[in-house]
């Protein structure tokens, strides 16, 4: 029990090196990763799926894949997992911390660019650099898709106002055969420059056990 | 400083803008000479004897004597009040007006300063001549009419997602900071008060509760100050909506502590028990408040469900149902201007789903309008009172109040944000705490509450109100003053002027639904969880019942994309119609650059094939099919209630979008040659265009136009002619049926347009005939504007498209 004990220690230290989160947000976290796995090792797409809070969002897909995709754990690789362990969905999970008052200028410029990354490689599902008109196309159609057919109407004609709204503000000057290939990255960040991302897109993650209270309002 | 900015700006007017300046001086003058001396004081009450003693003579007159017919008579009397009302409000307008002519002085003088410094002014000259002051800032006047309309701009543009997201900041503010500065205000100055021996003795008969009852008066930061710096910093999101929030929600705990105070004051004594139906009251007035907004916040979204066809009076319900929220939370002595916020951000998106386009333009125009004259009033009638507010200067009292309300906003603020920041995730840095307790500027609210104590019951009544006068000067003046370069000075962020993009909206959106998913995976119910739950609710209940037809069903997103195509419409229509894209940046991309070309450009032969975008043609369809429905609408009467289309209103933006309609149909049938190998007609030649627009099913086309077309459009690939398929006609359907004599005509108008002036549609004769005035030129130019009158009157406004133009 207690060799058991300063083992998990260790390995939380190792995890909050990696990922930022405190030891009782990753011990929360990892309570509710074998909640959700079933006590297993790894969790697989179909464990998300079948949480039922999950099943209203019309970017379910999306998010789910977001957990699979290799390119979100740092590592330069390419390509989706199967199943994950708990490291990696820890590492899914850093890129929604918020921001402190600590940090310093240049780690939020990481922090944004990190985030924005995390989106880009949501929409950029063939992984070629940039999002293309489809894929986008693909995004805006996902993001309406629980609003019936007017949204499926409506979401070709936003992308294309989106893309066309892209291209214009990045390259102002195209003669009538240029072809603008895709969104990049750099014009990705430079369209939400005014979202500010880095305090935007964060969730609260517990510093408390509220397992109790959680059980009792998931099981309902 | 106060003093020297007013001696310097009469002399700028004149100087750098005569006319101006000799204008507002008339305006003086005419205040001078004609409201006051006949006003106030007795001459019009004799005048009005007279008058009424004439009536009564007429009156016998008709069998008595018969007295000469008056030709000429004056009754001011009659039209007093109403004359004086419009002379001050023309007072403000033209000040306000004068301030923004003169180059520079806005940019260093907050307008607040300056309205207070012309408020001076007058009451000023209005001591000068010997004449009683009126009593302009009447609590009444000031609560009933000055305020709301301020409140109602504020809550009906409240930007709800930063206010919903920091409303625990906001009224930590706003309740615990107003009650903290209250009670450390008010107490400390009890025990000044109390400690000064040298005092002369009124000093120490101040009793606590008087005290405490100042310092609630005086704690309240004043939403009308706030905002009227604020806007002129524009500092970033985060800081303006919590300053202004608290400005907002801070007013509860005003009345409750007002009251309470004005209540035990008389009694003497507070026992614990008072102490708790406080906070309960507290409860109730802001709750309560809350809930009467919310109400008539329903109810009027409830009825512009169904004003669809009387679209004139669609802004009325807005104002009126504010105004009853309003009135019917001071009825209760809720807090009226909570009611305000919230049946102004409870109305609003419902609101604004249901009403026309012009009504929403027709809100906002006279929100704003009345917002800022009252703002101006407010502020003029500030300084006007100052002068003739009975006082009574007491310098302990007053440094004192100076000096404990910068403390105690200062502890306020440090200490509370030390609290909220444990719970806060995006923390408040030490640059945002200073610009929230600078930012904490008292106002008129404070001074129209200190205005109405009754003398007998506070004997310090006019102590008070020159403290009041004293703070309030204080913060706009140097804390108004000096916080713009404060700010700049911190370098504290500014707000982003660039408006929402389509990327923006849409990254937004999914951004709601990534960090709803991620806390439902990671399983805690946070923020986003419930507001998802609430956005659910409203989407499947509330907006049904609330809003008429289809758009209760349309999504945020799409809400967003219709309101922007509108926006893009107007200002196209407003440069002009030129062919400039739709889009913010002038820039030279279209659709063509980033639709994925689908034939390789290597295979000339296959690039020849009609592979049409399925996306332009159903464009195309669009375009004509909405010319085509003008035909439809010309035949309405003119109606009363109906809004009659003006041709430089209605008719002028209409014809203009369909100008650019056309131009873009030019463009895309010109791309569309490209592709199809379809010569395209000159631009100079409309009925070829036309009759190849109505021939659309022919596609046999002679050489002579097929070289035309090339010279316009020299790809070498056109010159590969090849039979049109059958995937071709199905936009030639639509093609075919502009032969209609409406779009023909825009066609031909449009040509003439450009060939003219491009703004020469409107309905003045051409530029060419300098003497119109001879009756034979007048002929023909009436004959012209005859022509593009037919061509260019839509008849009555088109209501069911105007929303949506673009989409049929």
């Amino acid at each position: 029990m207690g060799a058991s004990q300063t083992r998990s220690e260790h390995k939380y230290q190792d995890l909050m090196d990696k990922t930022g989160f405190s030891v009782e947000q990753i011990k929360n976290l990892h309570k509710r990763f074998e909640q959700l796995s079933g006590n297993e090792e790894t969790i697989s797409r179909e464990n998300l799926e079948n949480i039922p809070a999950l099943a209203n969002n019309p970017i379910r897909r999306q998010i789910i894949g977001a957990f699979f995709d290799k390119r979100n754990q740092h590592q330069n690789e390419v390509g989706s997992f199967e199943e994950i362990g708990f490291e990696q969905f820890l590492m899914v999970m850093s890129h929604f911390r918020p921001p402190t008052l600590k940090t310093t200028e240049e780690e939020r410029e990481t922090m944004r660019k990190e985030k924005l990354r995390f989106l880009f490689n949501m929409h950029d599902t063939d992984n070629d650099g940039t999002i293309t008109l489809e894929e986008y196309r693909k995004a805006v159609e996902e993001l309406l898709s629980k609003s019936g057919a007017i949204g499926q109407e409506g979401a070709k004609a936003i992308a294309d106002a989106a893309m066309l709204e892209v291209a214009s503000t990045n390259v102002p000057h195209m003669a009538p055969d240029d072809f603008y290939e895709g969104i990049t990255f750099e014009h990705f960040e430079q369209i939400l420059k005014g979202l500010e991302m880095e305090s935007r897109m964060h969730i609260r993650f517990l510093d408390v056990d509220t397992t109790t209270m959680r059980c009792g309002r998931s099981t309902s | 400083m106060p003093s020297r900015t007013c001696s310097h700006s009469p002399s700028g007017f004149g100087k750098s803008l005569p006319e101006q300046g000799l204008l507002l001086l008339v305006v003086l003058v005419l205040l001078e000479g004609s409201v006051l001396p006949l006003g106030a004081a007795s001459s019009p009450d004799v005048s009005h004897q007279d008058d009424s003693h004439n009536h009564k003579v007429a009156d016998h007159g008709v069998n008595a004597t018969k007295k000469v017919f008056p030709v000429l008579d004056v009754d001011y009397h009659h039209i007093q009040t109403p004359f004086e009302i419009s002379l001050w409000v023309l007072l403000a307008s033209l000040m306000k007006l004068g301030f923004h002519l003169i180059p520079r002085l806005s940019s260093i003088v907050p307008e607040s300063c300056l309205l207070i410094v012309v408020g001076l002014l007058v009451g000023g000259l209005i001591k000068l001549a010997g004449e009683q002051v009126p009593p302009v800032l009447d609590s009444r006047l000031f609560f009933l009419c000055l305020l709301p309309p301020i409140i109602l701009d504020a809550g009906y543009f409240l930007p709800i997602r930063p206010f919903m997201e920091n409303v625990g900041t906001i009224l930590m503010f706003a309740v615990v900071g107003t009650v903290w500065n209250a009670f450390f205000v008010g107490g400390l100055l009890y025990a000044v008060c109390q400690i000064q021996p040298a005092n002369p003795s009124s000093l120490h008969s101040i009793e606590l509760l008087h005290c405490l009852l100042f310092g609630s008066i005086i704690s309240a930061v004043d939403p009308v100050a706030v905002l009227a710096v604020f806007e002129e910093i524009h500092i970033n999101e985060l800081l303006h909506i919590l300053v202004f929030g608290e400005s907002l929600l801070n007013d509860a705990v005003t009345v409750v502590l007002y009251h309470l105070f004005v209540e035990y004051a008389g009694v003497g004594t507070v026992t614990v028990m008072d102490g708790f139906l406080g906070v309960i009251s507290f409860l109730v007035v802001a709750l309560g408040g809350v809930l009467v907004g919310a109400i008539y916040g329903i109810l009027a979204a409830f009825t512009s469900r169904f004003t669809s066809h009387t679209r004139v009076i669609e802004p009325l319900f807005v104002f009126v149902y504010s105004y009853m929220a309003y009135l019917s939370a001071e009825m209760f002595h809720l807090s009226g201007i909570m009611a305000l916020i919230a049946c102004g951000a409870v109305m609003r998106p419902y609101v604004e789903a249901n009403i026309s386009h012009k009504s929403h333009t027709t809100i906002k125009y006279f929100l704003k309008m009345w917002s800022s004259v009252s703002e101006t009033l407010i502020f003029i009638f500030l300084g006007v009172a100052t002068v003739d507010g009975p006082h009574s200067w007491n310098w302990t009292f007053v440094t004192v109040t100076v000096i404990l309300c910068l403390v105690a906003r200062v502890i306020g603020v440090v200490g509370l944000t030390y609290i909220i920041n444990k719970f806060r995730i995006v923390k408040l840095t030490t640059k945002d705490q200073f610009i929230v307790a600078y930012g904490g500027l008292r106002g008129a609210i404070a001074f129209s509450l200190g205005f109405l104590l009754d003398q007998n019951q506070f004997a310090h009544r006019k102590m008070f109100l020159t403290a009041i006068i004293t703070v309030i000067f204080f913060t706009v003046f140097v804390q108004g003053m000096t916080i713009k370069p404060l700010v700049e000075l911190l370098a504290v962020k500014k707000k982003q002027e660039a408006k929402r993009s389509i990327n923006e909206e849409i990254h937004t959106q999914f951004l709601d639904h990534l960090l709803t998913g991620i806390e439902d995976i990671c399983g805690h119910y946070g923020h986003h969880h419930w507001k998802d739950k609430l956005n659910r609710f409203n989407k499947k209940y509330v907006k049904k019942c609330l809003i008429a037809g289809e758009r209760s069903k349309e999504p945020q997103l799409i809400a967003f994309y219709h309101k922007m195509e509108m926006k893009q419409a107007i200002e196209l229509v407003e440069s002009g119609g030129g062919v400039k894209l739709p889009s913010a940046v002038p820039s030279t991309v279209s659709m063509q650059n980033i639709q994925p070309k689908k034939p390789p450009p290597a295979k000339a032969a296959e690039r020849a094939l009609p592979q049409l975008p399925k996306g332009r043609e159903e464009e195309i369809r669009k375009i004509l099919r909405s010319n085509l429905q003008r035909t439809r609408q010309r035949l309405r009467s003119y109606n009363r209630h109906t809004l009659v289309a003006d041709p430089y209103e209605d008719g002028f933006s209409d014809l203009l979008i369909k100008k650019q309609k056309m131009i873009e149909l030019e463009k895309k049938i010109k791309e569309m040659n490209n592709y199809l190998t379809v010569p395209a007609a000159p631009p100079d030649s409309p009925t070829m265009c036309r009759a190849r627009l109505a021939s659309g099913r022919d596609t046999d086309f002679k050489p002579a136009q097929q070289q035309k077309g090339n010279k316009i459009c020299p790809d070498p690939q056109a010159y590969s002619m090849k039979p049109v398929s059958d995937s071709v006609p199905v936009i030639q359907v639509d093609l075919a049926s502009p032969q209609s004599p409406d779009s023909v005509n825009v066609m031909d108008e449009f040509r003439r347009a450009n060939q003219e002036e491009d703004q020469g549609l409107m309905m003045k004769p051409p530029q060419g005939s300098s003497g119109s005035n001879k009756p034979g030129e007048a002929d023909t130019t009436r004959d012209q504007q005859r022509l593009m009158r037919c061509l260019s009157d839509p008849g009555p406004s088109a209501d069911e498209d105007e929303d949506e133009p673009f989409l049929p």
